[in-house]
């Protein structure tokens, strides 16, 4: 018994540790580059595996969301491996920014965009955006009758009628932006009037989505591209919702991006450099516009795929954009009027 | 090295948070959300460990002690839930029943992927316990559910409230699920910490926060254990008649189909709806298969270390309780509570600084998990020496052998099931792990878990499908060898 014993315990301890005596891997260092990306691989995977091309260098990847990444580059300081690092959202280049951790990017690469889509000082550039939209049931309402901007969301015809998905960080990016539009008065106000309107919540926007499809709601406040993954994944027959866009200068036509920067005092700063320029390159504007329906953010390139209209005619409010992360506020001010 | 890993993510808290100074501390603490937050966990965590005792205990009782029908297939049925990552299982509750939140909805998916902390030891406990003693009350004219309160409850009590301490710990830690399931909790605090204002102090002080409600639920763990743990006595070991069930054995029935469907079959009937309907279905087999690989490798030297950490931990904790090993014992617990970004930051804080040829390596990896994760594999261990008469110990060392040589050549023998026990516990706990394996995996090393979360986070449900259904058989089959060794270990 005893001896039966001793030999699992055995077979057991050099089962776990053979394999991984063999296992190991090679440091990554100054002869690679290092990209953090708070980027899923499902969307952008197919673009950085083209990148060691465009700079000339093996290119290690590393994937997480962009927030938890943000702590951790945060966390390792001036010993990081990291040498780009490519953000699902401009909040969190901004607080990385904030705390001098990424270095000013040459004037030829921040040039590449509109100057409202880069940081005030340089560090960061916007490489694709995305746009606030409203979705609705073709059935139930008329062109006519759509929304035309913020305020018109709040008509009483809308009541019960409207989906969110109050937890999903584009929920809260867009409430922040309806925050510095129209300041803290202004944005709890119309946030009390919209909960009054009896608004139905959603895990998230596919689910508001769903509701639309379903004809349960009429109209669902999402960001475009979540419609435009959904024809690909079901057909464009199996979606019966539509997307409406709201222009000027109003929350409902918010626009907010992904981006890159450069982290300071990385040791392949040049590859870097190359990098982030891959990434505004009109291959990687057009990998943007056709895999994952975003928005190209330089002038002159357009989906050959989806059927999306010009980000120059998506008239976006004029806002910082590295202010729009999920603020401690906006959670706050949205707790306060009961939207959670 | 144990106490090391035990304190790590303390003092990583510790740093963060007084980074801010006092005045930020108490700011921070003294703010009506963040009582609130607590207040809500600390209730969620009650409620979930209090519906985890009643189905643990009745589960393990009606699988070891009564002529259920069915019981064997039904005791391991019972089990598998531990398989199932909670965060899938919320996932998949909410693809069925979109409206399911707050705090019902928490409270549900919750108990039932964790009843089996509770029941996995109960079960144990009762095919250990002497039947004797039982016949004696009986003969002595209690009735039978009167001999259950009187002598088999607290036979099992120590089992019984070690499950639920784990249970409430998994809860207060937990995020993944609550935030799906939109309930408000204390986690919830820290991550808007870290995700809204890239602030990590608040966090950090938060964090503390946590830590002290682990130790304090630990401590009351250990006081409700107290006298029952001495008093159980160990006689011949045989197996008890069962106790027939009479026309209660149809509602039982019922009642454990009901549980295997809710916390196995929803899971299971979501996954294999996702693989029909979704679009991005299609399994890459060679990403499939490197996940699969990456799982078991981080995983299984995550166990190895854990286990190695535990085992002398376990049995100071066992022979020689002292001040050393109860303080080692009771941080190791503070890992446990912890959300997985903590302990993944703590582990980045140092690990660049200390050990940075380590860093983004796998053996720094089975390290956090061996921080996470301690405290199962320390239980297990502590339990297993316990139960190992000490009297043989006693013959060896009269016999010449050193203390060492003793406890290598007969201790561990005779604790080895319950060692093995723990160790798949662990190794099931690693797979699922999400937050800290992604700080700290290499890089380009994918597991089960890493695939399955970037899937879903770009709602290719049809794509996540096949590394859901993997990840629930790699973790369901040490969740079945636990099972089995936790029957022989009752037999011996």
């Amino acid at each position: 018994m005893l001896f039966r014993h001793r030999v699992r315990v055995g077979a057991l301890v050099a089962a776990l540790v053979l394999p991984l005596a063999a296992c190991g891997g090679d440091q990554a260092g100054a002869d690679s580059l290092v990209i953090y990306s708070g980027r899923n691989e499902g969307l952008v995977g197919g673009l950085l595996d083209q990148l060691e091309d465009a700079v000339g260098m093996p290119v290690e990847v590393r994937y997480g969301g962009s927030a938890e990444m943000a702590a951790q580059l945060l966390e390792e300081g001036e010993s990081t491996q990291a040498d780009v690092f490519f953000s699902q959202d401009a909040g969190a280049l901004g607080a990385l920014s904030q705390a001098g951790r990424l270095a000013a990017l040459p004037a030829d690469v921040l040039d590449l965009v509109p100057e409202k889509y880069r940081a005030h000082d340089g560090t960061w550039v916007a490489t694709s955006a995305r746009a606030r939209v409203v979705a609705y049931d073709p059935a139930q309402v008329a062109e006519a009758d759509l929304p035309a901007n913020a305020d018109d969301v709040l008509d009483p015809k809308w009541r019960g009628k409207i989906g969110f998905a109050p937890t999903n960080a584009s929920w809260q990016s867009f409430v922040t932006g309806l925050r510095v539009l129209r300041g803290d008065d202004g944005a709890r106000e119309w946030l009390t009037a919209f909960a009054a309107n009896d608004p139905q919540s959603y895990k998230n926007n596919g689910a508001v989505l769903d509701a639309i499809d379903s004809g349960q709601i009429s109209l669902g406040l999402v960001n475009h591209y979540y419609w435009y993954e959904r024809v690909a994944e079901r057909g464009r027959d199996a979606v019966t919702t539509q997307l409406h866009f709201v222009s000027g200068n109003d929350p409902l036509a918010l626009v907010n991006v992904a981006g890159a920067g450069v982290l300071a005092g990385n040791d392949s700063s040049d590859a870097a450099v190359s990098a982030v320029r891959f990434l505004l390159s009109e291959q990687a504007q057009r990998y943007y516009a056709d895999t994952t329906a975003e928005y190209p953010v330089t002038p002159g390139v357009t989906s050959t795929e989806h059927d999306l209209p010009a980000l120059s005619d998506v008239q976006s409010p004029d806002i910082d954009l590295s202010q729009l992360a999920s603020l401690q506020e906006t959670l706050a001010m949205l707790q306060e009027v009961g939207l959670t | 090295m144990a106490a090391v890993a035990a304190l790590l993510p303390l003092g990583y808290l510790v740093v963060r948070a007084w980074e801010g100074g006092g005045d930020t501390v108490w700011r921070v603490l003294w703010q009506e959300r963040t009582l609130a937050l607590a207040a809500r966990s600390i209730g969620l965590a009650a409620a979930v460990a209090l519906a985890c005792l009643v189905l643990g205990v009745l589960g393990a009782w009606l699988v070891v002690r009564s002529d259920l029908p069915g019981r064997r297939v039904a005791g391991t049925l019972l089990v598998l839930p531990l398989a199932v990552p909670s965060y899938v299982a919320a996932f998949t509750w909410i693809a069925q029943w979109p409206s399911l939140s707050g705090f019902g909805g928490a409270f549900l998916v919750l108990t039932l992927v964790l009843f089996p902390y509770v029941l996995l030891p109960v079960a144990a406990a009762l095919r250990s316990a002497d039947p004797a003693l039982e016949e004696v009350a009986r003969s002595l004219g209690k009735s039978a559910p009167r001999t259950f309160m009187l002598v088999t409850l607290r036979h099992i009590r120590p089992a019984a409230t070690a499950g639920a301490l784990l249970v409430a710990l998994y809860v207060l830690s937990d995020f993944g699920s609550v935030s799906l399931l939109r309930f408000d909790a204390f986690t919830m605090g820290i991550y808007t910490s870290y995700q809204g204002t890239f602030d990590r102090t608040p966090a950090a002080i938060l964090g503390c926060v946590l830590v002290a409600l682990a130790l304090v639920l630990t401590a009351g763990e250990r006081r409700a254990r107290g006298a029952a743990a001495v008093a159980s006595a160990r006689g011949a070991a045989r197996a008890s008649a069962p106790v027939p069930l009479g026309k209660a054995r149809i509602p039982a029935l019922l009642g454990v189909v009901v549980l295997v469907v809710l916390s196995l079959g929803v899971p299971v009937y979501s996954l294999a709806r996702w693989l029909l309907v979704g679009r991005s279905a299609g399994v890459d087999v060679p990403d499939l298969l490197a996940a699969t690989w990456g799982t078991v490798t981080v995983s299984g030297l995550g166990t190895a270390l854990t286990v190695v950490l535990a085992i002398p931990v376990g049995i100071l904790a066992a022979r020689y309780p002292g001040r050393l090993a109860r303080g080692v014992e009771l941080g190791s617990f503070a890992g446990h509570a912890l959300p997985g970004i903590t302990v993944g930051l703590a582990l980045v804080f140092f690990g660049i600084r200390v050990a940075p040829e380590l860093y983004q390596r796998t053996p720094m990896l089975a390290f956090a998990y061996a921080v996470l994760f301690l405290p199962l594999a320390v239980g297990a261990v502590r339990t297993a020496v316990t139960n190992a008469p000490p009297v043989l110990e006693e013959v060896s060392r009269s016999l010449g052998k050193g203390r060492l040589a003793t406890q290598l050549l007969v201790t561990m023998p005779l604790a080895a099931p319950g060692v093995l026990a723990g160790a798949a516990l662990v190794f099931l706990t690693c797979a699922k792990e999400l937050p800290a394996t992604l700080m700290l995996r290499p890089t380009g090393t994918d597991t089960l878990a890493t695939e399955l979360w970037s899937s879903t986070e770009i709602a290719a449900f049809a794509a996540a499908a096949p590394y859901a259904a993997v990840l629930l058989i790699v973790a369901a089959v040490p969740a079945v060898l636990l099972d089995q060794f936790l029957r022989r270990g009752g037999r011996q």
